[in-house]
């Protein structure tokens, strides 16, 4: 059964990793001709480095998505892991165990209010995880100002900027978190249980699963991930950021490589192979526009658009599969 | 607890009374007419959105586009109007225009490409935002002509009775009145059908993707109308809309309109918005951080929404 479930999300990740070669040959091409180097050792650090931020928090968020919710608070989540992390360690390396892991409790925690919100108040998945999202801008804007909190030294040499060859530890971090959640999705009773939640409730819930249950542990499972990529983002600032989260845009750009990389957002199909390839692909972009020195705001109207024509196009093929 | 009929605007108008009378207890002075007028007047732009978020709302959908768009609407103004009088009323036109298009494209994008709303708006939204600051290269240019931010900030003064009247007031009612009217139009009860359950309206008969790229152009024509009240009262920045569209869907759900379509009234949707300026308002004057503004909206959203989702779950 798991089998057939998951062929179509593997054919969709395919499309994405067609994509994004495509996108790095032309993008190679134009920044050639203007020039420029696309492959320097710089340009794919910082590529790598993007992809690892912006891929831990989708990775959570292909979870959510996969169990027909969705996360809309992962940005603030984000920030506020970061200041819970830098001003717990306060650059203090001793600190380091201890900080990580109230960071990393209270994303959970958070998430755990996102999956009971949605699963027992049975409030839509979209309403209450902005609604959650508010409640914590509130803190967030209440209590800071500007950067707060220091990263100690050990987790910004460590996480922030040690590389094995051109390759971040942060990017190895990332892949060894999607190749845990593929592991939980394809091999895991959970995983299975999720997918069949996410693609139709009802008879997953007459088959015996325990609907509530599943979903409440995905929206911990994508809290989690959010809170690892604020502590990431902390080792790379050396402090907490209380706007990192947003300005960012995580909470668009990863529900965006989640649904470039094939996942349906209506639940029950798509996997984190896919995921990978989309956060990839957005990355890959941003770092072509970097080195043609394409306006920051064109950026973002050219990434508004890749998003619903990206949209688009799966919902056609979806239509057009539903008609067959 | 009495039974309350889904929909009806019984408990926002109680709250909102309950509200009043705490703010009356703290600033007996803000009921005076004056300052009463000036709070109403302020409290436009957000009711007009909420009544704009209410059509797209109420046929099932989102629109998150509509805080971006009166942020871009706002810098549009200030440069194409460059401080010139003479260019007020041809540019009022074109930002309703532009508002419309917005929306018609949100609307067409949304029904006949089938992508969901939100991506489709929170897609809106990226686009507007990153070609405005494109446009004004970083920083707002131009200036408003004192015609234009007349609507914003200007009154009939000397008004027996009522002291000053603000001009946006005068325009809050004007479209508040079309707004109901419009509800109670064939086309408001398409609408509510549609919400309710598109597949039964599309059997039998009505064109659903037309019916909800209407209700986008009305939000989108809503947003126009708050930008040129707003950018006259408060000014040119790139903040000018930043959060509205959650301020307009808090006021929506607050005012007893089902999120998922299908139920509540126009009226309740503005009432939610003035019921949410009269808490800001409250907390202002109890001395609490205008940065809890958003905790307090979160909050009431998840409240509103549990409350509506239990009570129809238990019928």
């Amino acid at each position: 059964m798991s089998g057939v479930l998951t062929l179509p999300a593997r054919r969709a990740s395919s499309g994405v990793f067609l994509a994004l070669a495509l996108t790095l040959a032309i993008g190679w091409l134009v920044v050639t001709v203007d020039g420029g180097q696309l492959f320097s050792l710089p340009t794919t650090v910082s590529l790598l480095h993007v992809a690892a931020g912006l891929g831990l928090v989708a990775v959570g968020q292909t979870l959510v998505i996969i169990g027909g919710s969705l996360d809309l608070s992962v940005a603030y989540v984000v920030s506020l892991s970061t200041l819970v992390a830098a001003e717990t360690m306060n650059g203090d390396d001793g600190a380091l165990v201890p900080a990580i892991g109230l960071a990393l409790a209270v994303s959970v925690a958070i998430g755990l209010v996102n999956g009971l919100l949605v699963t027992k108040a049975r409030i839509n998945a979209f309403i209450a995880t902005v609604g959650v999202g508010l409640l914590l801008k509130g803190y967030l804007d209440n209590g800071y100002d500007g950067p707060a909190g220091k990263t100690a030294p050990a987790l910004v040499q460590g996480l922030g900027y040690q590389r094995v060859g051109p390759v971040p530890v942060s990017f190895l971090l990332l892949l060894a978190v999607a190749a845990a959640a593929w592991f939980a999705l394809a091999r895991t009773r959970f995983g299975h249980h999720l997918i069949a939640v996410g693609g139709d409730p009802e008879v997953a819930r007459l088959s015996g699963v325990r609907n509530h249950r599943v979903l409440v542990t995905a929206h911990m499972l994508c809290s989690l991930c959010a809170g690892v990529a604020g502590i990431y983002l902390a080792s790379r600032l050396g402090s907490g950021a209380p706007r990192v989260g947003t300005e960012g845009l995580y909470d668009l750009e990863s529900i965006a490589a989640v649904v470039l990389g094939g996942t349906a957002l209506a639940g029950g199909r798509g996997g984190v192979a896919g995921t990978v390839g989309g956060v990839l692909l957005l990355a890959s972009i941003d770092a072509i526009f970097n080195q043609l020195e394409v306006d920051a705001f064109f950026k973002q109207v050219i990434r508004g658009l890749i998003i619903i024509a990206a949209v688009a196009i799966y919902a056609r093929r979806a239509r057009r599969k539903a008609a067959a | 607890m009495p039974r309350v009929r889904p929909g009806s605007v019984v408990p926002i108008v109680a709250i909102l009374a309950v509200l009043v009378v705490l703010l009356a207890i703290r600033q007996p002075d803000f009921l005076s007419p004056p300052s009463l007028m000036s709070f109403l007047g302020r409290s436009a732009p957000i009711i007009l959105l909420a009544a704009g978020q209410y059509f797209v709302v109420v046929s099932g959908e989102f629109d998150l586009s509509v805080g971006s768009l009166v942020t871009a609407q706002v810098v549009v103004a200030a440069r194409l109007i460059d401080s010139e009088p003479s260019r007020t009323w041809p540019v009022v036109v074109l930002l309703l225009a532009f508002g419309a298009i917005v929306g018609l494209v949100n609307g067409i994008v949304t029904t006949r490409l089938g992508v969901p709303s939100f991506i489709t708006t929170l897609g809106m939204f990226l686009i507007l935002v990153g070609a405005v600051y494109l446009w004004s290269d970083g920083a707002p240019k131009g200036g408003l002509s004192e015609a234009f931010r007349r609507f914003g900030r200007r009154a009939f003064e000397d008004v027996p009775g009522l002291g000053r009247v603000p001009y946006a007031l005068l325009v809050l009612l004007a479209a508040a009145g079309l707004a109901v009217l419009l509800t109670r139009s064939d086309f408001g009860r398409t609408l509510v059908a549609v919400g309710g359950n598109p597949r039964t309206a599309e059997l039998s008969g009505v064109r659903v993707w037309r019916a909800k790229t209407i209700a986008f152009v009305l939000s989108g024509l809503a947003a126009a109308l708050a930008a040129i009240l707003l950018g006259g009262y408060s000014g040119v920045s790139f903040q000018a809309g930043a959060g509205l569209e959650f301020g307009a869907i808090t006021a929506v759900v607050l005012g007893g309109v089902a999120l998922g379509g299908g139920r509540g009234s126009v009226s309740g949707a503005m009432l939610g918005a003035l019921t949410l300026e009269t808490l800001f308002a409250l907390m202002n004057f109890y001395g609490v951080s205008g940065a809890l503004k958003s905790t307090v909206q979160g909050a009431i959203i998840l409240l509103a929404v549990a409350v509506s989702s239990m009570r129809s779950s238990s019928r």
